[in-house]
């Protein structure tokens, strides 16, 4: 099998002020395959598709082999078919679930081959609960109904690489659930997918390739049912050992700290960048 | 006390008030529309209105219009602003829709408005001369003097429209000279309205205000484009991540306002006598008007406004010596019930 390469970033960097978030990370995301980061907070996950979605200035190498264009600007990689759902969502909340959806296939408007009706039809049959709901402002929306929106929102630009952030934070683990298999059937409708999560055991469970990120590095990489298997990745990251308590959700440690994450995101807004530095710092002490 | 007042006077007070409220409307309408697009306080608002008037009047009396070097000089250098941002890129891509916009857009447009522009010229033609060019300066100026820094804080955004106003004021004149003008009515005679006699001009402005307050919903609510504008709005990263990007809504949003502002200067050139720097103080009605509705409503901007232009009218015939600080003092018990009323507005927004 050919594998055609989506996107890759060599030695790449990102630095808030004088702190480096991401040093030397390199990764590879291949079409067709579901490519997942897992690691802890702070880490550098999100600040990793931040800086592939051209959000934030980075040195080293971020390359699209299949779109150049790509790499120049937010605006670009979105035409190219590389879209963002960030963790904070951003749904533009007074408006009908209808009209954000709508905004989604805004890239593509003077794209003759595109049919927004045609699409907002497609995203209608993958989440029928938006179509009930398409009258009513995103802000009505439970947590699974506006990650759902988020997910259509980006399909409607007809993505081929989709970057999902955290898409089951602050979700009940049943809707997390219908999320990650919705995420599974958009593989099999040809769009990739670099997924970033918090619960890594469904993330490795649902993904191809793994990569697992430490301090804004890379420290394992590999097929995702090996680097499920790996010692390191299932003492820290799925929690075998020192789980309290099985019948809890999994990666139980993990929960006060995407709670406390969501605190924090929701109280900044959508205006800063300058969440994942603090998480960051924070997060890096808890790790080591 | 004052003057007495009678029925007939008040029907006169009543009828001017609502056709300055009216313009103060649109103007009020525009900053709120800015405002929560780029949150840019738009100062130079009222710049818009002047400029339509002062060129209007110029190209009535057969003068060489002083917009147009204006136009094409900025023109110029958000061309040049554009080229070098594409060369850091590294790419060539979005360089001809800048040359169009930027270059040969004004160019045309001076042209026609320095030499297409004869004494036998319908009055339409000039005013949509008139329009367009304001209306092509309106992106330039956010490409020039906003885009660079759209990123930055609102009191950021705050100084440079500052700047920005005086810049155009000064620009101003230089290019059209001080002294005040009046444009020819646009329909002559008057009617009568429950006994009253009315002025077909001041209809012609309520039905104009109506109108565009009318296409402006539509826009908002039923286009992709007035939609994006709105959703830049609400959440400005989302409309980033869906590829309505903040120098786009900008642009648009700036030509808005100038289309806004040009169309108030048509209107009330026949009403009021314009200066160079007239424009200051009609856009500054139309923001206590919008203050009314916390920058961020336009129904309460609206009635804001038109409370504006009534407060003018009755203060003018009471005390007209005081009429300007009745109106400012407006701002001061309006932001005080603002500030207690509406304690967390900033949080609600996400």
């Amino acid at each position: 099998m050919v594998e055609v390469v989506l996107a890759r970033t060599e030695a790449l960097r990102v630095c808030y002020g004088r702190v480096a978030a991401l040093h030397d990370v390199s990764v590879t995301i291949r079409e067709g395959q579901i490519v997942t980061v897992v690691g802890a907070n702070g880490a550098g996950k999100t600040t990793l598709l931040c800086a592939l979605m051209g959000l934030l200035p980075h040195t080293g190498r971020i390359e699209f082999p299949q779109w150049p264009t790509a790499a120049l600007t937010v605006g670009e990689r979105i035409r190219a078919g590389v879209c963002l759902v960030p963790e904070t969502r951003d749904l533009f909340g007074t408006m009908p679930v209808e009209d954000n959806l709508r905004l989604g296939g805004f890239s593509r408007r003077r794209d003759k081959a595109y049919s927004a009706s045609r699409t907002l039809e497609e995203v209608y049959t993958l989440f029928p609960r938006l179509k009930e709901r398409r009258r009513q402002s995103a802000n009505t929306l439970s947590g699974g109904e506006r990650q759902m929106l988020a997910l259509g929102r980006a399909l409607m630009a007809k993505p081929k690489l989709l970057m999902l952030d955290e898409p089951s934070l602050g979700l009940a683990p049943l809707v997390t659930k219908e999320i990650i298999a919705a995420i599974a059937g958009l593989r099999d409708r040809n769009v990739s997918i670099l997924l970033i999560e918090q619960n890594a055991r469904a993330a490795l469970a649902v993904a191809d390739y793994a990569y697992v990120m430490e301090t804004g590095t890379v420290t394992l990489e590999g097929p995702a049912d090996a680097v499920a298997r790996d010692q390191r990745v299932v003492e820290s990251y799925l929690g075998a050992r020192r789980r309290e308590d099985p019948a809890v959700a999994p990666a139980p440690q993990d929960r006060p700290a995407a709670e406390e994450r969501t605190a924090t995101t929701s109280s900044i807004g959508d205006r800063r960048f300058a969440a994942p530095v603090r998480q960051g710092r924070a997060g890096q002490g808890s790790v080591a | 006390m004052g003057p007495i007042m009678d029925l007939t006077i008040f029907g006169f007070l009543v009828q001017d008030g609502l056709t300055t409220g009216a313009v103060y409307i649109l103007l009020a309408v525009s900053l709120v529309m800015v405002f929560t697009v780029t949150r840019i306080v738009l100062v130079p608002q009222g710049e818009f209105v002047a400029f339509a008037t002062l060129t209007l009047a110029g190209l009535e009396r057969g003068d060489a219009p002083g917009l147009a070097w204006l136009l094409v000089a900025a023109g110029v250098l958000a061309f040049v602003m554009d080229l070098s941002a594409a060369r850091r890129r590294g790419s060539r891509r979005g360089i001809a829709a800048a040359a169009v916009l930027f270059l040969a857009v004004p160019a045309v447009l001076a042209a026609v408005a320095l030499y297409g522009i004869g004494a036998s010229t319908p009055l339409a033609a000039k005013i949509a001369v008139t329009c367009a060019m304001v209306v092509a300066l309106g992106p330039i100026l956010y490409r020039v003097a906003f885009q660079p820094m759209a990123a930055a804080s609102p009191l950021y955004l705050l100084i440079a429209a500052i700047a920005l106003h005086f810049v155009l004021v000064g620009a101003g004149l230089y290019l059209f000279g001080p002294e005040g003008v009046r444009t020819s009515p646009l329909l002559d005679g008057s009617t009568e309205v429950l006994s009253m006699p009315v002025s077909v001009q001041t209809l012609l402005i309520l039905a104009a205000s109506l109108g565009l307050n009318l296409a402006l919903f539509a826009f908002f609510g039923f286009t992709l484009q007035g939609k994006a504008l709105r959703a830049t709005a609400v959440n400005r990263r989302g409309a980033e991540l869906v590829g309505v990007s903040a120098d786009y809504a900008g642009q648009l949003t700036f030509a808005l306002a100038a289309a806004i502002g040009a169309l108030s200067g048509v209107l009330i050139g026949p009403v009021t006598t314009i200066y160079y720097d007239s424009g200051f103080l009609l856009g500054l009605k139309g923001f206590v008007g919008a203050i009314i509705g916390g920058l961020a409503a336009y129904p309460a901007a609206a009635v804001g406004a038109l409370l504006v232009g009534l407060l003018e009218a009755f203060s003018s015939f009471w005390a007209s010596a005081y009429k300007e600080v009745i109106v400012f003092t407006l701002i001061v018990p309006v932001l005080l019930w603002r500030s207690l009323a509406h304690v967390a507005v900033e949080e609600d927004h996400d």
